[in-house]
């Protein structure tokens, strides 16, 4: 079990913490595959999906994981709340404990909210996003995929390409990946690359070529069209031309490489379609990994409350 | 009433003394100062005796062990009065200062209505003088409303008792009209002081840029959002030979610009405030709102730069910008929490810590807090003269104090030193002829 009432972020993990979540997920995923997708041990729990940024994959990754584990999940989005009646984010999610949600599950625009609210809250807190913090279930189904295709993940040389800056997904794979001892790179202009980054004890590339020679695992970071416009890069075509994943690129990388996408996709922009379908891709193992990883999460988050 | 304050450690730089003494007031005023530098040097006061006075009379305060200090005076606060009276009024925020050992706080226009017209600084001044436990003097705005684009009616506001003008919190982005106005103010003698923040680098920053920022996924303000400023009004300065104030000063680069400019003879002065000089960015780590500060908290060099600027006069003066905010403000979004610290009841404790690391004598602390504030803003404050205004603290510099934010006389509960435990407080401050024990 975790010793922990919250799944705030990886920063706060411990490398033990991280591989019972990703051995309890293994076990989890044996239940996916079954015919029958679901075991009782978490029934009577109630799960709350408290989303303030609009997610598709990552909600529904979360309530089905609950469902599996027999749990009720309710669904509360920000535009059907009281959230625009000017109700204050505490109060919300005071609201929703008094509910009888033993999990909060929360994606928000601001960093640190999730943070906040578990110290408000009973409930164990489990971040689903928050703004350009952290995504710690991404990452923990990132490496919990990468441990299964490469059998491990220490002295793998990673490549994260993209809006580094703007990315929880990516903080979380650093923290993640470099406590599991894997070699990081960044690839990526460098307006979006700031230079301090280097103290979180990654490599930094910003030649695209340079930066994929030899790795065996690549992480294509989605390119936030808003960025454009902002003097991050003058265009996505020329961002494309720089920094999108071709096969010609993808070449420079070990035979056995895998390539990795959190979705959703821009397809021709930071990855082309030959490869997003291609062998070495594993973009859709990662949406059925996550279900079993958000399981393990609730489970193990589970076992200390009371 | 008649007070006598006996045999305290008289700092009075604009005297001179800095000795053993006793102090006389009377009816509001200092009747006699007698200290050790003072000619003759000092017999005692008798009892009865002295100058008719009786001992029915007389208040006597035996300041034994303790410092007496001229009032110190706070050229940047935020008393939210009018508009915002659940962060702050007039009456909580001059009792804070009080407490704070402050008897002369500047407050600054971003009031709703903004003070940019002689009818708000005519309510202020008139308040203040209602229920104001300290003297207020109130900052106008430099623009209409605060937006940068029209110059606001200095002169009528300076009629009615503004004593310097600033857009605080938003800076003056277009420069012609920071020129004119270091231009026009020089017509009544008045400084303009700059809230330096080049608002396009700091768009959507809420604490400083760097590792830290990045780590937390916080939006950063870089260090040059401020010192680009502080060159530009420096160089407006320079060239309109106007008054020129830098408010709160935290970057390194600021510290260093000001010392080159002061060395090539332009006329401008500087301030930073305790928490520029006692924590870093570091104290928004977990997101702690109430260490979110606009210009926010640096790092442990800017912190060093600044006690030099403090030790060697490039910084003429601390101030608190004391920015009260309501609990509810505070405890949300750490990106929607607004900017500020209430500073006012802790500043005086942590501005001593820079006299116990020997970066300051208490005399310059003295001359940082009350003497030079006055002599920028051209008050007759900060001096301990016969005849100026009784505004005196009696200061104990070894009672310690444990800081708890629940029991500021401040409505704005809003700081990142609570549970601290601080050395050095006031336990006497005179004020308006009023004793305050404090």
């Amino acid at each position: 079990m975790l010793n922990r009432k919250d799944l705030l972020g990886i920063k706060e993990l411990s490398v033990a913490e991280i591989n019972l979540i990703l051995d309890t997920a293994a076990a989890f995923k044996d239940v996916l595959g079954r015919d029958i997708k679901k075991v009782p041990t978490l029934r009577g729990k109630t799960a709350v999906n408290l989303f303030f940024e609009p997610s598709t994959r990552t909600r529904t990754s979360f309530e089905l994981a609950a469902k599996r584990l027999s749990t009720d999940v309710i669904n509360f989005s920000v535009p059907t709340s009281s959230v625009v009646k000017g109700e204050t984010l505490i109060d919300t999610a005071l609201t929703v404990q008094a509910l009888g949600a033993d999990f909060i599950i929360i994606r928000h625009s601001s960093s640190g909210v999730p943070h906040l609210l578990a110290k408000k809250l009973r409930a164990s807190v489990i971040n689903a996003g928050d703004g350009t913090n952290e995504h710690p279930t991404q990452a923990l189904l990132d490496a919990f995929t990468i441990r299964e295709k490469k059998e491990k993940i220490e002295g793998l040389t990673i490549a994260i390409v993209g809006d580094i800056a703007h990315s929880r997904v990516a903080k979380s794979n650093i923290y993640c990946l470099t406590r599991l001892d894997a070699r990081v790179r960044l690839i990526g202009p460098s307006t979006l690359i700031p230079d301090e980054i280097k103290g979180m004890g990654i490599d930094v590339f910003h030649n695209m070529e340079d930066g994929l020679k030899n790795v065996d695992v690549l992480m294509m970071l989605r390119i936030q069209m808003e960025r454009q416009g902002k003097g991050f890069f003058p265009s996505t075509e020329e961002y494309s031309k720089n920094w999108g994943l071709t096969l010609e690129r993808l070449s420079l990388a070990k035979d056995d490489a895998i390539v990795m996408h959190p979705g959703p996709m821009n397809r021709g922009i930071e990855i082309s379609s030959e490869i997003a379908d291609g062998p070495k891709s594993v973009i859709l193992e990662q949406v059925t990994n996550g279900i079993a990883v958000r399981m393990a999460v609730m489970y193990l988050l589970a076992g200390v409350k009371k | 009433m008649r007070i006598l304050i006996k045999n305290g450690h008289i700092i009075d730089p604009s005297q001179g003394i800095d000795s053993i003494g006793d102090i006389l007031i009377e009816d509001g005023k200092i009747k006699e100062v007698r200290s050790q530098k003072t000619n003759p040097p000092m017999p005692p006061f008798t009892k009865g005796g002295h100058g008719g006075i009786t001992n029915s009379e007389l208040q006597t305060i035996d300041a034994t062990g303790l410092y007496i200090f001229p009032g110190l005076i706070d050229m940047h606060v935020h008393l939210r009065e009018p508009g915002f009276e659940y962060k702050e009024t007039i009456k909580t925020g001059t009792m804070a200062a009080v407490k704070g050992g402050f008897t002369t706080v500047c407050c600054m226009p971003n009031t709703y209505p903004v003070n940019d017209n002689a009818s708000v600084t005519e309510f202020i001044i008139r308040k203040a003088a209602q229920e104001g436990h300290c003297f207020v003097l109130p900052i106008g705005a430099i623009t209409k409303g605060q937006k940068g684009e029209e110059l606001a009616e200095i002169g009528t506001m300076i009629n009615e008792g503004c004593v310097a003008f600033s857009d605080d919190g938003q800076p003056v982005m277009n420069s012609l009209i920071m020129r004119r106005a270091l231009e026009y103010s020089k017509t009544f003698d008045v400084p303009i002081i700059s809230h330096c923040e080049d608002l396009t680098l700091s768009e959507g920053g809420v604490m400083n840029e760097g590792l830290l920022s990045i780590t937390l996924g916080l939006m950063g303000i870089p260090a040059e959002a401020e010192t680009i400023m502080v060159y530009r009004d420096i160089s407006l300065a320079e060239l309109t030979s106007g008054r020129l104030h830098i408010a709160h000063v935290s970057t390194e680069g600021s510290v260093n610009l000001i010392r080159d400019a002061k060395k090539r003879g332009i006329n401008i002065t500087a301030e930073t405030c305790p928490h520029y000089f006692s924590i870093t960015e570091e104290a928004v780590k977990d997101y702690n709102t109430n260490a979110k500060v606009n210009p926010p908290l640096r790092t442990v060099h800017d912190i060093e730069a600044i006690k030099q600027g403090l030790s060697d006069g490039t910084i003429d003066a601390i101030s608190t910008d004391h920015a009260p905010h309501h609990v509810d403000e505070k405890l949300r979004e750490f990106d929607m929490a607004p900017f500020g610290i209430s500073g006012l009841e802790t500043a005086l404790s942590l501005s001593l810590r820079l006299v116990e690391e020997d970066l300051l004598t208490m005399k310059q602390l003295v001359e940082k807090m009350a003497v030079n504030p006055a002599k920028i803003l051209g008050i007759k404050k900060g001096t301990l003269k016969v005849d100026a205004d009784a505004d005196v603290i009696i200061f104990d510099v070894n009672k310690e104090f444990k800081v708890e934010a629940e029991k500021f006389a401040s409505r704005g509960k809003n700081t990142p030193f609570d549970g601290w435990v601080l050395k050095g407080m006031p336990v006497m401050t005179i004020c308006k002829g009023k004793v305050y024990e404090l």
